[in-house]
């Protein structure tokens, strides 16, 4: 049993919270690419050309159903026998980022599924473009209500990022694991690890709640607010 | 005069049809097993307006979604200005058309719908300004004007900057016919444009149809329930039931001297 140690604490925290910098970097790295590859899967999965949809569902279905942690090694142990050699951090960021694209297009599948059929007959009415129809009507509608949950997964994969230690990224949890095992000393480091976490993604939690609530609140309100707006001026 | 048979009825504006603005050739459409449009034959010449009326489930809608692409048939043939819609003729053989040769003939084709269909993301004026500005390429200021112009006509001109959802049913539909307008096709489909509305707002919808009906040049297709609005504006009247034309001709004739039974029955219901 050891007994917290703030001389210690003061002596590791600057090497794990300079690892932080790591973590967020591969978090934000990742995340964009889950968000656009998610898009892209997303919309491909509503082609007309069934065989490609067929193939999307299959692919996304199996990257879903197989551990990242076993897709990460995978890219990293098993691509470069394909002459496919990536850095611990390219090739975490883009596991993790793929992993996590097949979730988003869920999230960006309810929200194109929620647009009325109408919208699309109104757009090919007007001889909208397919590119026209999804930038100019279709997207401006579906987004906005997915964003908190876009958000959350956000947070999710900031959570996630330690995995990416199993491949050498050094890391937050990494970085402590290293400090702690050079001084046979775990507990300050992984709490520190804890502790910045929760600072990051409380914080975080409590803002996409918030935002959530102000969505909701705008695409229900909109119609009477300005009309009652209308209603004073006139 | 032999007796009364269906074709009979169906002949009458075969004078009009030399050369007509729209074609309709033995044309089906089927859902599944469920066929909705039976060996259809309809012309609609340039300019002419053309009011469809029968029961429930008589294949109304599908009949003019046919012609905006929004369904596709299941056989027979679609011409505009004799050319086919949903066909290209490939070594003297018709084929399936590509997206390209759709999006060339759609471009002669409007449609109102009965749930107006505008873009709740945008502001009246850019829902009339965002497709001739992407699809004919207009410059904003062009397209500004032009909506401007429509809008006017349709009695909107000073809520350019409202969204759909701060107008009434009436006022939304208004918003539509304009953005339709704003393209300038050739013919314009009408699918129950005022059936969603309250009855209060019903009035104002007719009237902004009637007047682009006197105008004259752009023919219309329209599928409504408001007989009266049916006889004054149309230069004919279809009747419909079960995916077939059972009867057509002259408003008048139509509601004062109907021949098929069926119409008949049609009216009498309506009335009652
Ligand atoms: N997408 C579809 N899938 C399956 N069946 C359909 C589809 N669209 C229409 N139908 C069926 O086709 C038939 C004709 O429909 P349509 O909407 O053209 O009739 P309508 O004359 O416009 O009727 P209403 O006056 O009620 O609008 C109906 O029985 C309808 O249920
Ligand atoms: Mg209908």
């Amino acid at each position: 049993m050891s007994i917290w140690s703030w001389s210690y604490t003061f002596e590791v925290f600057p090497i794990i919270f300079d690892a932080l910098w790591i973590t967020l970097a591969a978090t934000i790295t990742a995340y964009v690419l889950a968000m656009v590859l998610g898009l892209v899967l997303a919309i491909l999965r509503r082609s007309a050309f069934k065989p490609l949809t067929w193939i999307v569902i299959g692919l996304s279905e199996f990257i879903r159903a197989t551990p990242p942690l076993v897709q990460l090694f995978f890219v990293f142990y098993v691509l470069p026998f394909y002459g496919i050699s990536l850095s611990p951090f390219v090739a975490g960021t883009l596991a993790l980022g793929v992993h996590y694209s097949t979730y988003c297009a869920e999230i960006y599948r309810s929200g194109i599924d929620s647009v009325p059929r109408g919208q699309w007959e109104a757009a090919t009415s007007l001889n909208f473009s397919s590119t026209q129809k999804w930038r100019k009507i279709i997207l401006p509608q579906a987004i906005p209500p997915i964003i908190p949950m876009l958000g959350n997964y956000l947070i999710s994969m900031f959570k996630d990022t330690p995995i990416l230690s199993a491949i050498t990224v050094v890391e937050t949890l990494q970085a402590a694991k290293i400090a702690g095992s050079a001084s046979f000393r775990y507990l300050e480091p992984f709490t520190i690890v804890g502790v910045l976490f929760l600072l990051l993604s409380y914080p975080s939690a409590l803002l996409i709640k918030k935002l959530e609530v102000k969505l909701n609140r705008r695409s229900l309100g909109k119609k009477d607010k300005k009309l009652k707006e209308k209603g004073v001026a006139a | 005069m032999l007796a009364v048979r269906t074709e009979e009825f169906i002949g009458k504006n075969a004078v009009e049809t030399a050369n007509p603005l729209v074609a309709y050739k033995k044309v089906s459409k089927a859902f599944g097993e469920v066929k909705v449009i039976r060996d259809l034959d309809f012309n609609v010449s340039p300019g002419e307006k053309v009011a469809i009326i029968g029961p429930s489930g008589s294949g109304k809608t599908t009949l003019i979604r046919l012609l905006m692409t929004l369904e596709e048939p299941t056989s027979g043939v679609i011409e505009i200005n004799g050319e086919p819609l949903w066909h290209k003729e490939v070594k003297g053989k018709l084929v399936k058309a590509d997206e390209k040769h759709l999006h060339k003939m759609r471009g002669q084709i409007g449609m109102v719908f009965q749930q107006f269909n505008l873009f709740p993301h945008m502001t009246v004026l850019r829902n009339c300004t965002e497709a001739p500005v992407n699809v004919l390429g207009m410059s904003r200021k062009e397209a500004e004007e032009r909506a401007k112009a429509m809008l006017a006509k349709v009695g909107l001109e000073n809520k350019l900057d409202s969204y759909p959802a701060q107008l009434s049913g009436g006022q939304q539909q208004r918003v539509a016919i304009a953005r339709a307008l704003v393209m300038r096709p050739k013919v314009m489909l009408f699918d129950e444009p005022t059936s969603a509305l309250d009855p209060e707002l019903v009035g104002e919808v007719l009237d902004v149809i009637r007047e682009i009906a006197e105008e004259g040049e752009m023919a219309m297709i329209l599928v409504t329930h408001e007989m009266e609005f049916a006889k004054d504006v149309a230069d004919r009247i279809v009747f419909t039931d079960g995916g077939k034309i059972v009867e057509q001709g002259d408003p008048k004739e139509i509601f004062e001297n109907p021949k098929s039974e069926r119409l008949q029955s049609f009216l009498k219901r309506m009335r009652s």
